[in-house]
């Protein structure tokens, strides 16, 4: 079985004419694992029993005649920020190291009702705290082109699975870049949703106002099936909305294309620039229209962005103290020396920063300076790309301003770190679909084209997408 | 450069015990991004209106959707009702219980 060469509709095809079923397929897959995740390390923990059952009633289904969805019996992984019923969900945090989930996440609902087959929970820095899958307290994510080199993050341990034949897809979350980064370094495709259009439901919160979850995979056909099996209203998240995925149909006018300025300017590495402006000279040979556009704004996005990241991710972790869940240490005498020593011990280096950054911007004296600076800010971001969606459909920039890096190099300099999600948390800060599609490698490291839609138009991306994918 | 008061200051508020060398640390890299946010100061943002009075203000998103605010179905606040297996595996997360409830230590 060349499980490289599978698509979703493939698989499907496959399972009706029974040249395998569901089961051979699954074990196909954990054969892969067991052979490549040594070097790997994408997986965190294998939920082999799961899956095989699922695969089971896909087969039984298949064996009494019985119609699937298009879903059935394809083979996924799942960040293990995502709640996956009775299996463990450790956000890659010794906080949650036993943690096991309670219930179903809307989107793992969703997919479990179409037959999809989950094989594992995918490694992620710590609480999706990063932009390189070094900050998980249990292992580093290799990138699967370059096992010296990060696989990004952070949702790097689905990319690096997708990159390696080790899932047919995957989920992952993005919050400032998490799904869009690892897509761009190990050469898959990531797509971060329209804030709103996926269900947030038993996903553990980063960013309240920045999460979303969103698919990585080997073809825009690919991802589109999945977003439109994950999208949707949903009770249980008040901020999604009822919304449908439908085919964009092209009408006679040429798609127009926006380049913004600022997001080629000084810092970014000249084979990335090349790579990234090759495609988009590719497309406008195809008769669409390229022009100019300025997002003055977004030189102080980043600021923005870690100022609400961090901010709302120090809320979010107030409810890890060890009383309801989780790490629980039960020597200390004093309520508050057993919080103390909890969230002391519970969470990793990256996490803590995090926390006392948010904690800092929203205490007394440096709220408005940060907090609610930083808000304002966040219009103006917003402004911007309103202004260049009345001019342009859709927006192409490269993802990072580099290819992977080396690990470790970047492990003792956050700002650094930082500075890798420069062109993607603006994306997220106003609530828009992106999509990472690999274009091109240098020195073996792929790059990524970042193709920037306004709200809930996956569709314009996903169509364009795959018209670049058959020329790069 | 934050001093090592400040940073104990913001350690407690955030509930976390730092060790002298993680406190160190925190000074560096803490003061680092806190330079690198003053970007922000010098901006003039006296012209924008923050809609702070509508709790979506985090979602307060311009979607195209004209009534978007209308589609926000918030669910009512009420208990739902659960099956005795999802509070079977809810208690059996506690790390410290006494039959159904959480034990705390005492506070007064």
């Amino acid at each position: 079985m060349e499980l490289q060469d599978f698509t979703i509709k493939q698989i499907n095809k496959c399972l009706k004419e029974k040249k395998f079923s569901a089961k051979e397929l699954a074990n196909a897959y954990f054969d892969k694992i067991k052979n490549t995740d040594k070097d790997i390390d994408a997986y965190l923990n294998l939920t082999q029993d799961l899956a095989l059952s699922q695969a089971e009633a896909v087969d039984q289904k298949i064996s009494n005649g019985e119609e699937i969805p298009t879903l059935a019996g394809v083979p996924c992984s799942i960040k293990d920020n995502i709640l996956v019923k009775d299996e463990k969900c450790s956000a890659a945090s010794k906080m949650l190291e036993n943690y096991i989930a309670s219930y179903d996440s809307s989107v793992i609902k969703k997919l479990k009702e179409q037959g999809a087959i989950i094989l594992g929970k995918t490694n992620l820095d710590e609480f999706a705290f990063g932009s390189s899958c070094e900050n998980s307290a249990f292992k580093v994510t290799k990138n699967p082109h370059d096992l010296t080199c990060v696989a990004g993050g952070s949702s790097g341990g689905s990319a690096a699975a997708v990159a390696s034949n080790q899932c047919c897809f995957a989920l992952g979350t993005d919050t400032g870049c998490s799904v869009r980064t690892p897509a761009s370094f190990c050469g898959v495709l990531g797509l971060k949703t329209t804030y709103g259009s996926v269900s947030r439901s038993g996903v553990i919160a980063s960013a309240s106002s920045l999460d979303q979850v969103g698919p990585l995979a080997k073809s825009v056909e690919d991802i589109e099936i999945i977003f439109n099996a994950i999208s949707g209203k949903d009770i249980l998240d008040a901020t999604s909305v009822e919304y449908k995925y439908e085919k964009f149909i092209e009408n006679n006018k040429p798609l127009t294309i926006g380049i913004p300025k600022e997001f080629f300017a000084e810092g970014i590495n000249k084979d990335v620039e090349k790579i990234v402006k090759e495609a988009i000279f590719k497309i406008e040979d195809q008769g669409f229209k390229i022009q100019e556009i300025s997002l003055p704004s977004s030189k102080y996005a980043l600021a923005c962005y870690y100022i609400i990241q961090t901010s709302e991710a120090s809320s979010n972790l107030a409810r890890f103290d060890g009383i309801r869940y989780g790490l629980s240490k039960q020597n200390e005498n004093d309520l508050l020396d057993f919080y103390l020593s909890n969230r002391a011990g519970g969470f990793g280096a990256e996490s803590k920063r995090r926390i006392m950054l948010g904690t800092y911007s929203l205490s007394s004296g440096y709220y408005d300076a940060y907090y609610k600076k930083a808000q304002e800010i966040r219009q103006l971001v917003k402004q911007d790309f309103k202004k260049a969606f009345e001019k342009v459909d859709l927006i192409m920039s490269p993802v990072v301003p580099f290819p992977a890096f080396k690990i470790g190099s970047k492990v003792n300099d956050p700002l650094s770190m930082y500075l890798a999600d420069i062109y993607t948390v603006p994306v997220n800060l106003a609530g828009l679909p992106a999509l990472s599609l690999p274009v091109g490698k240098t020195n073996g490291l792929p790059v990524g084209l970042q193709i920037i839609a306004n709200h809930f138009e996956e569709n314009k991306i996903l169509s364009i997408a795959s018209i670049i994918e058959k020329l790069v | 450069m934050l001093s090592k008061e400040e940073v104990k200051h913001i350690a407690d508020l955030s509930r976390l015990k730092l060790s002298e060398k993680e406190i160190e640390l925190m000074q560096k890299d803490l003061s680092a991004v806190l330079d690198y946010f003053n970007l922000l100061k010098k901006i003039d943002t006296s012209k924008i209106k923050l809609e702070t009075e509508k709790f979506v203000s985090t979602v307060n998103i311009s979607h195209n959707f004209e009534d978007f605010d209308g589609l926000l179905g918030t669910r009512k606040d009420e208990a739902i009702h659960q099956s005795r297996e999802v509070v079977e595996k809810l208690i059996q997360a506690f790390p410290d219980k006494k039959d159904d409830y959480i034990k705390v230590k005492a506070i007064l």
